[in-house]
Order: C-alpha cells, then structure tokens, then sequence
C-alpha cells in the first residue's frame, strides 16, 4: 500500500431508495460513511448524510460583486480620471452607459469564479484523475463506501452484516 | 421503493421502458461505434462548405473588405445580418438550459445538451463577423480596455457596438462553463465504459468525476445558480445586439420596440434551429425514446408562442410609423414593404408570422416531418429579417442621390455558407465524441417521467399493451419495477 491510499469496503445498492434505507440503518447503527457515491443526484440523500448545504452560491456573490466593482470602477476611472473626454456632449461620468458592462463583468466574474471553486473543491480538474471504486457507480450503481484502514477484523464483518441485511447486490474490498 | 409519482396531464418523457443501465447504453453509444454513412457523408459535406468559408475569410482579411459588395450608402450587409443571425440561433440553448431549469421544466433534460452545444457553435460563428468586418483583424484588439502605450486611448464605454464585445464574450464563456459542467459527469460514464486510447482520452474530459453525494450536491448548486445567471444574461445579449440599431439614428432602426422584439426573434429562430438538429439526431441516433414526439410538440408550442410575439413587433412598428406621423419613419417601412427589397419583406412576413400559425393545430405540432419544414422556414425568414432591418433601410438614404443596391459577392456568399460548415462540423464532431442527451439527467427524471412510472389521461401507451397490461396494471407494476429489473 502506497503512501496516501486507503483500505475501504464498499457495497453496490440497485436502487437509490434502497441506498437510502440503507443510510438511514447506518446511521442508526452508528456506522461511520466515508462516501455516497451515485449516477446521478438523489434527491433526499444530503439531510441523510448530514452534508450541509453548500456555500457555493456565497462564493458566486463574492465573485460577481468584484466583477461589478472592477467595471463600474474601472469605466469611472478612465472616464474621470485617466482620460477624460466628450461623446457628443455627454457627462464625463455616464453612469446609464456603464450598466450594460457592469452587468456582463458581474455574470463573467461569477461564473468563472464559481466553477474554479467548484473544481477546486472537489479536487477535480484537468488531467486530475480520481480513483474509480466500481465502474457501473456512473451507470447504474448506488455505492456506500466505508474506510476499514483502523477497523478490526469485527467491526468489518459487522459492515459486511450491515450491506447484508441492507440488500446490497455487490460487496468488495478494495484499495484507492 | 415508495408508490411511484403519476401525473394526470403530462405524457412520459422516457420512452421504452428503460432502466438506469438501458439509459447508459443508448446515450453512449453512438460515441462507442463506428460513425455511419449518413455521419460521414454530413461531415465531407460539412468540411467542404467550412473550407470555402475559411478561404473566403483568408480572400477578405488578405485583399480587405473591398471583396465584399458594401459601399458608402449600405456600410452593413451579410455580415452583420449573419453575425445577428448567428446569435439569435445561439438563444435557444440557454433558454432552454437556463430559464427551463429554474422553471423546473423536465422535458428540458431530453435535449438541453444538444441545444447548449448548438449555443456554442453559433456564438462562435457569430463572433467571427464582427472580427472579420472590422477589415483590419491585426488590429482587432483595439476592442478590449487595457493599458496600453498609445495614450493610452481607450475604447468608448458609451459605445453599444463595445458593449456588444463584452455581452458576446462573456454570453460564450458562461455557456461553454455551463454545458461542460454538465457534461462532466456524462464523460466520466462513458470513461468507466471505455478501454485503450479513448479510456485515457475520456479520463482527462472527465475531469476526475466520481459522483460523490457532496460532489452532486455542489454540482446542483452550480447549475442552479448558473442558471440563474445565464436567464438575465441571455436576454441582455440580444438586447444589446438590438442596441447596435435601436440608439443609432436611423429611421427604421432608432425605435424602443427592437430590445424584446429582437429577444422574441431570437428565442424563436433558436427553437427552429433546435428543432431542426434534433428532428435528425433523434432519427439517426436512434434516440425517439428520449426526444419524444412530446419534446417535438413542447417545443413547436415556443415557436408558435416567440413567432407570434415577433409578428405583432412587425404590426406594431408599422402602426406606430403611421401614427407618429414623421414621413422618415413612415418612408423606411413603406421602403420595407414595397421597395426594392419587397421580396425579403414578403418572405419573412410569410416564414415568420404565418407560417408558424399551423402550430394552433395540435396534429401539425406533433408531426415530424411538418416540424422539419417548418424549422426550415423559420430559419429562412428570420434571416431574411434582420437582412430587412439592416440591408433594406439602408439601401434608401435621406437623399435619394445616396440611394443605392446591394447584392452580395461571392466571398460574401462564401462566408455564409462556410460558418454553416463551421457549425455542422463542430456539432458532428460532437454528436461522435460526447453523449447527445444528458446521461445523468434523464436517470434523474426517470421515475417520475419514464413511461412506465406515468399513466397519462388513463390511456395506455404502446408499450403498456405490448405488455399485456391496463394503465392501473402497469402503475402497479411500475412500483415494483425499480427492484425488479435486476
């Protein structure tokens, strides 16, 4: 084992409301998840797991506002400042005139700032590569994965009873 | 599982009886095997037409705008009648990604990816003329504000043609954000399909997806406020493209009307030129399970909606021409309609306005083979308006010895033709190398839209009697199914 990796079990669910029954049981059971991996969002699972929602969107209203202050700012300064000059017989400081691209900067800002958290967070990006557990999780599968790395030889077969008695249709050791 | 969700009103959105596994299967195929002789044929034709585009491009920025047939009475023609063609065509993916998404609208899902692809494509088609009518390309960088040694002089912020610079770049950027935040999750399954060069190749598109519960969570998070993004910012791009004339002070051109008007448009030759793509990829992808006749019929219901929506801004411009009672306004649309130029207003009159009014009838809405016509009028007739708008008004100056003709050269021609070869060979390209409908999507929608989850006005479907059962039947079978077809 290399330095980093991890021993984890893992058990494969058919159904996502088989999934969830099965958080549920392990949560009652005091079973400590280490991951819920799925093919796509299921909805409900989040208050199961106990994830807290997420702050991207705090993340996204920080970014836009930045990209709202760098062109209303910026246009101001030029416009005053820097070289100050007449459209027509127009104010120097049209302020209707810097709507337009103070809007689209704010839009820019917040979605570029937003999906590089997103993908920092994660630890995801280009030419990053993650460990795959089973290949039908992205098809069809609905995994609950547990960290064995400190766990005995009976608390491992009290998980392998809980995927048991959970009906999950796949269950496997593996090391990621 | 808990009792399955029926709807009452709503037909099924999935078709086909499908299971998770089923749905990954039919998505990625068409990425998994060997290109057909339709796609091959499509994709020379494509790059054919590409290829005299890009040598018409080379023609006109080598020899300089002189190759086109513009002159001192009608500065605009093609090429901006393109540009704005181009970037209305690009409105119906974020509508229907965006505005769709926050209006929890499912039948999205069968064909938001393709739509956001064809986004993409046009925006970049769109770009290309005002880089290239600027006639000096080299110098093209003269647009963005940035310090420089020449003053420094600065763009003009007043400027709705700058503002336009900064609406199309960022319209590109959030669109190409959001369609590939969606797709990553999609290549990640089919990079746990694949083997050898395209494993490796689908590992590094998928960005290291696993599908984490918290990874979902924040990727729904995204989307949703993408989306929420994305809704005023689609409406503001062709606002300010609509700017570019509605603050200028030509008659004709300087009216309040032109912002929704021009929005409405570009709603409405999006759809057409969605529906045009999907009629063809669902019958060559095999995908009629997933972009149902219900898609199809959904979607005729916008065009006919943003079709009518444009012809009362057509009447309305008139009436207040007349009713203003200032002769330059009532001469550019009298100019419009029985000038030299007739011919282009009576086609976008008849393509845009009464055509689309078959769609009242629900038998057309749901016919594929009228829909595909009808996209292709739409399509037609919103080019021929903005030709209208932009070439018709200036033809006729303030003094008629200004007045002049314009028809295209063939560079022009060529150009035209090329970005529609630009445009197909991207979206072939995709078609080949990502999944067309959005995998994780439709799973996500599968139990409460899958045929076999939805009993629609108490009929059966086909499938329901190939399954020798009645609606109630099925229902009922439908609540054991998820366990079941393992």
């Amino acid at each position: 084992m290399k330095h980093g990796e991890k021993n984890i079990l893992f058990g494969l669910y058919d159904d996502e409301e088989d999934l969830k029954k099965a958080v549920v049981q392990a949560n009652q059971d005091h079973l400590d998840i280490m991951d819920v991996l799925t093919p796509f969002p299921v909805h409900g699972l989040d208050p199961l797991l106990g994830l807290a929602e997420s702050r991207l969107h705090i993340a996204g209203f920080v970014f836009g506002l930045t990209g709202t202050l760098t062109a209303f700012l910026g246009m101001t300064w030029i416009f005053t400042r820097d070289w100050p000059n007449i459209f027509g017989g127009k104010p120097y400081w049209p302020i209707l005139s810097f709507v337009p691209i103070s809007f689209e900067l704010t839009v820019l800002f917040a979605s570029i700032g937003m999906v590089v958290t997103f993908y920092i967070v994660n630890g995801q990006g280009p030419g990053i590569k993650n460990p795959v557990i089973h290949p039908r999780i992205t098809d069809d599968k609905f995994c609950i994965a547990f960290n064995t790395d400190h766990l005995g030889d009976a608390q491992v077969s009290k998980l392998r009873n809980f995927f048991q008695q959970t009906g999950a249709s796949l269950v496997e050791t593996k090391t990621i | 599982m808990g009792a399955a969700p029926t709807s009452p009103i709503r037909e099924p959105l999935v078709q086909g009886h499908k299971t998770y596994h089923q749905i990954t299967e039919d998505l990625c195929s068409p990425t998994e095997r060997a290109p057909g002789k339709a796609w091959t044929l499509a994709f020379i034709v494509a790059l054919m037409a590409a290829t005299w585009g890009i040598v018409s491009i080379i023609i006109t920025i080598w020899v300089g705008i002189g190759t086109w047939r513009l002159n001192r009475t009608i500065g605009w023609g093609w090429d901006i009648t393109n540009f704005v063609w181009w970037i209305g065509i690009g409105h119906a993916g974020t509508l229907i990604s965006a505005i769709l998404l926050l209006f929890r609208q499912k039948w999205r899902t069968g064909v938001n990816r393709a739509a956001e692809a064809m986004t993409i494509f046009a925006v970049i088609c769109a770009a290309l003329f005002p880089a290239i009518h600027v006639g000096r390309i080299w110098v093209v960088f003269f647009f963005f504000p940035y310090p420089n040694t020449r003053g420094p002089v600065w763009p003009n912020f007043n400027s709705p043609l700058l503002w336009d610079v900064f609406a199309i770049s960022t319209y590109f950027t959030v669109s190409l954000l959001f369609w590939y935040t969606g797709l990553v999750p999609d290549f990640a399954t089919v990079r746990d399909r694949a083997k050898g060069f395209r494993k490796k190749m689908y590992t590094f598109l998928s960005f290291g997806w696993t599908g984490s519960a918290k990874h979902w969570q924040r990727h729904e998070s995204l989307s949703l406020v993408l989306a929420g993004l994305a809704t005023p910012l689609v409406l503001s791009v062709h606002t300010i493209v609509s700017f570019d004339f509605a603050t200028s002070v030509i008659p004709g051109w300087h009216t309040t009307i032109f912002p929704p008007y021009f929005v409405a448009g570009a709603i409405f030759s999006g759809f057409a030129m969605v529906q045009t793509l999907m009629v063809i990829t669902r019958k060559v992808l095999n995908l009629q399970n997933y972009i149902t006749i219900g898609h199809i019929e959904s979607m005729n219901k916008v065009i006919l909606v943003t079709g009518t929506i444009v012809g009362v801004a057509y009447l309305t411009e008139l009436f207040i021409a007349w009713y203003s009672g200032y002769v330059y306004e009532q001469f550019a649309f009298f100019n419009r309609a029985l000038g030299p130029y007739w011919w282009s207003y009576f086609g976008m009159m008849t393509c845009n306005v009464l055509s689309p009014q078959l769609f009242w009838s629900k038998k057309i809405r749901r016919n594929v083979t009228m829909t595909f016509f009808m996209s292709i009028f739409v399509n037609i007739g919103m080019w021929f308006e903005r030709f209208v708008i932009i070439a018709t008004t200036l033809a006729r100056d303030y003094l008629p010895s200004s007045w002049s003709f314009y028809v295209p050269s063939i560079v022009e021609i060529g150009i035209y033709v090329g970005t529609i070869g630009i445009f197909f060979v991207f979206y072939l390209v995709f078609v080949r190398v990502a999944p067309v409908v959005a995998i994780a999507e439709i799973k996500h929608i599968l139990k409460s839209s899958g045929d076999q989850y939805v009993i629609t006005n108490g009929q059966t479907t086909l499938h329901q009697i190939e399954q020798g059962g009645t609606a109630l039947q099925v229902a009922g079978h439908g609540d054991s199914h998820g366990n079941a077809h393992h």
